[in-house]
């Protein structure tokens, strides 16, 4: 049996999200992948902006920054370059990373510096009452649309593959086993990497789909049920694509990482004239 | 990360913003996280030119925001961090001072101010951001601001800079303009130990800090640097641990407690050039590149007997009333040359009656000149 209690800030439990949500999956999985790599607890900065996922690091027994909304990728820029030997993680909801923080988010692929984002990607703003995101399925209802929702959503790991990030992967919090790993290659990756996580509220967002859900249950359903792994994907044709998502490792590549590169700029100089 | 500090003594011949860096860099500055804006860009180049000399960092941001953002970020890794912006920089950076203030991190937020509102005048001379420096992010917190008004205050005013941050453990705004940013001026940079350098204090011993957050009566927090201690940090009102609260006692005085930090030791932070003010009966109030034009009007006055004298905040928040009220009590007359349409004003009508206050407001883009300042007072006799 797993020991969580040994990453955990035991006291800050129960935590703040509701019966049904995914977090709780994602923050198990993510704590396996810590405990996998060994990292010393004081070296690993946990870091996130606003919303019910950037409540998360308060739980972890780690160096913890809970930020501004949007920013969190802006601040771990600063703690990774003013101190490259700490592990840097960031976790963010989809209205964080994508909309207020969508500026910091592609700038940190482009420049892929070795900080792991990880998107909590349920597709709708939680903490502030079931509002639409970037990542809201078109035609679904929500608080800002009450009539469906008309605007198209992001694909969030082509975004991040396009702006530059060079680990992409994109699990769900049904297929968890698959998550654990996804975080922990993440971690291992050297540079910007981005692992999103389709999950789901059904407080704010399922319970206005009448016809699509009846419980969270059914939230999990349409995870697994359009979950295509990357291998399986390569065999089916567009049209069999249509309305599902690809999960898996989807890019990794390797290019020089951003704190390194500075620092060969600082070796470089050493000796020069001034 | 450590920079290595001045040893030397040289003479500059240059602009404000270099010395600006300079200052920066004698005080320790290891961090500097920026967007490029005029007329404030110098800083940020210099800063870009010699960091990764000294084995410190440099990074530009896609934006202002993220600029803050990265240099908190830095701060608590236990860095030296700065920043550099002008108006509209200013404006975007306003939700993250407000970060700073209540998560007590020490950084250096430089505005060379221009002309506004918006995109304004991005090439001319204003004193557009006094009351955005004190009142630009939401919510009450504590506000140091220092006006510096010429090339080598900005650099000695950048160097206090970071001394007050890092003593009061909150973000201090060094306040220039496009005149003193770009001015070229003779000055000796001092040696290493010349000036005091202050660093922030931290807990103790190598031991676990689980309080963070706990402070001395109205005292700044003493946060350790991350890396030893595993705390947390948030821009939600939080107790001494670190960590949320909405407890209402709580919550009072911990708002209370970071105005009062900064505010209950005012002699650690008041500083004001005072010229002739023992005897002023007309007085000038004035900052920055104004105060210079100011205090030729001054000396002008004084050469034809008249008793004026100078009155000039370096640090302009907390606005040092202490040593403003005798001389607005004993002046007949208070004359207010700014370059903005009455910023300054507000906070001398404070302390003073409104029919002696004779505002001087230039809002341009010209320099204000003493022959404006004169010919607004001969006018105001008509």
């Amino acid at each position: 049996m797993f020991d969580y209690s040994a990453y955990l800030r035991n006291e800050k439990l129960p935590h703040i999200w509701c019966p049904g949500c995914g977090h709780g999956i994602i923050l198990k999985s993510l704590i396996r992948a810590i405990a996998k790599t060994g990292w010393d607890k004081d070296d690993i900065v946990l870091v996130s902006g606003i919303g019910c996922a950037s409540r998360l690091p308060g739980y972890v027994d780690c160096n913890t920054l809970h930020t501004a909304h949007g920013r969190a990728l802006a601040f771990a820029t600063g703690v990774k370059l003013a101190k490259p030997k700490f592990h840097v993680i960031v976790v963010s909801g989809d209205g964080d990373a994508l909309a207020i923080g969508g500026n910091h988010f592609i700038h940190a692929c482009r420049r892929n510096i070795d900080i792991s984002l990880i998107i909590f990607n349920n597709g709708i703003y939680g903490m502030t009452g079931g509002q639409y995101s970037p990542t809201t399925p078109q035609g679904d209802k929500a608080a800002t649309a009450p009539h469906g929702h008309i605007e198209p959503d992001f694909d969030v790991a082509a975004l991040a593959k396009g702006a530059g990030a060079t680990f992409v992967a994109r699990g769900t919090s049904y297929h968890v086993p698959q998550l654990d790993d996804y975080i922990y290659q993440a971690f291992m990756h050297k540079g910007f990497s981005v692992v999103e996580v389709v999950e789901a509220c059904y407080t704010t967002h399922g319970r206005k789909q009448k016809t699509k859900y009846k419980s969270n249950l059914d939230m999990m359903k349409w995870q697994k049920d359009r979950a295509v792994p990357l291998a399986k994907s390569r065999e089916m044709k567009p049209e069999e694509l249509a309305g599902k998502f690809v999960t898996g490792i989807l890019h990794e590549v390797e290019r020089p990482e951003y704190a390194d590169r500075y620092a060969g700029l600082v070796t470089s100089l050493k000796g020069g004239d001034k | 990360m450590t920079t290595t500090a001045h040893t030397e003594e040289k003479i500059l011949f240059t602009q404000g913003n270099i010395a600006c860096a300079e200052g920066a860099l004698y005080a320790g500055c290891n961090f500097f996280g920026g967007y490029p804006i005029t007329p404030s860009t110098e800083v940020a180049e210099h800063m870009a030119e010699e960091l990764p000399r000294r084995n410190g960092a440099f990074i530009q941001m896609e934006d202002e925001i993220a600029s803050l953002g990265a240099v908190i970020g830095a701060a608590l890794a236990g860095a030296k961090a700065m920043t550099a912006t002008s108006g509209p920089g200013f404006s975007l950076m306003q939700e993250l001072i407000g970060y700073a203030c209540i998560a007590e991190v020490p950084c250096v937020i430089v505005n060379v101010m221009r002309g506004g509102p918006s995109t304004g005048l991005p090439t001319s001379p204003a004193q557009s951001d006094l009351l955005q420096a004190k009142w630009g992010t939401h919510g009450d917190h504590p506000t140091i601001a220092l006006v510096p008004s010429s090339v080598e205050e900005m650099f000695t005013e950048t160097v206090r800079a970071f001394n007050l941050s890092e003593y009061f453990r909150t973000p201090v705004i060094v306040l220039g303009d496009e005149i003193i940013g770009h001015m070229r001026e003779k000055f000796r940079v001092p040696r290493s130990g010349e000036i005091e350098v202050i660093d922030r204090k931290v807990p103790d011993g190598d031991g676990i800090c689980r309080l963070p957050y706990r402070a001395d009566g109205k005292h700044p927090a003493c946060l350790p640097n991350f890396g030893t201690s595993r705390f947390h940090v948030t821009g939600l009102n939080h107790d001494e641990s670190g960590f949320p609260t909405m407890d209402p006692s709580i919550v009072q005085d911990s708002n209370a407690r970071i105005l009062d930090k900064v505010y209950h030791q005012r002699e650690l932070i008041d500083k004001v050039d005072m010229r002739y003010c023992e005897d002023a009966e007309i007085l000038f109030v004035s900052v920055g590149s104004a105060a210079r034009a100011a205090e030729e009007v001054v000396e002008e006055y004084r050469r034809k007997g008249v008793k004026a004298g100078l009155f000039r905040p370096i640090t302009l928040w907390p606005f040092p009333k202490k040593e403003f009220i005798p001389c607005a009590e004993r002046a007949k007359t208070i004359v207010v040359p700014e370059m903005n349409l009455g910023q300054l004003r507000t906070v001398v009508e404070r302390f003073a009656r409104s029919e002696k206050i004779l505002p001087v407001n230039l809002v341009s883009g010209e320099p204000l000149d003493p022959d404006f300042i004169v010919a607004t007072i001969e006018k105001s006799k008509r």
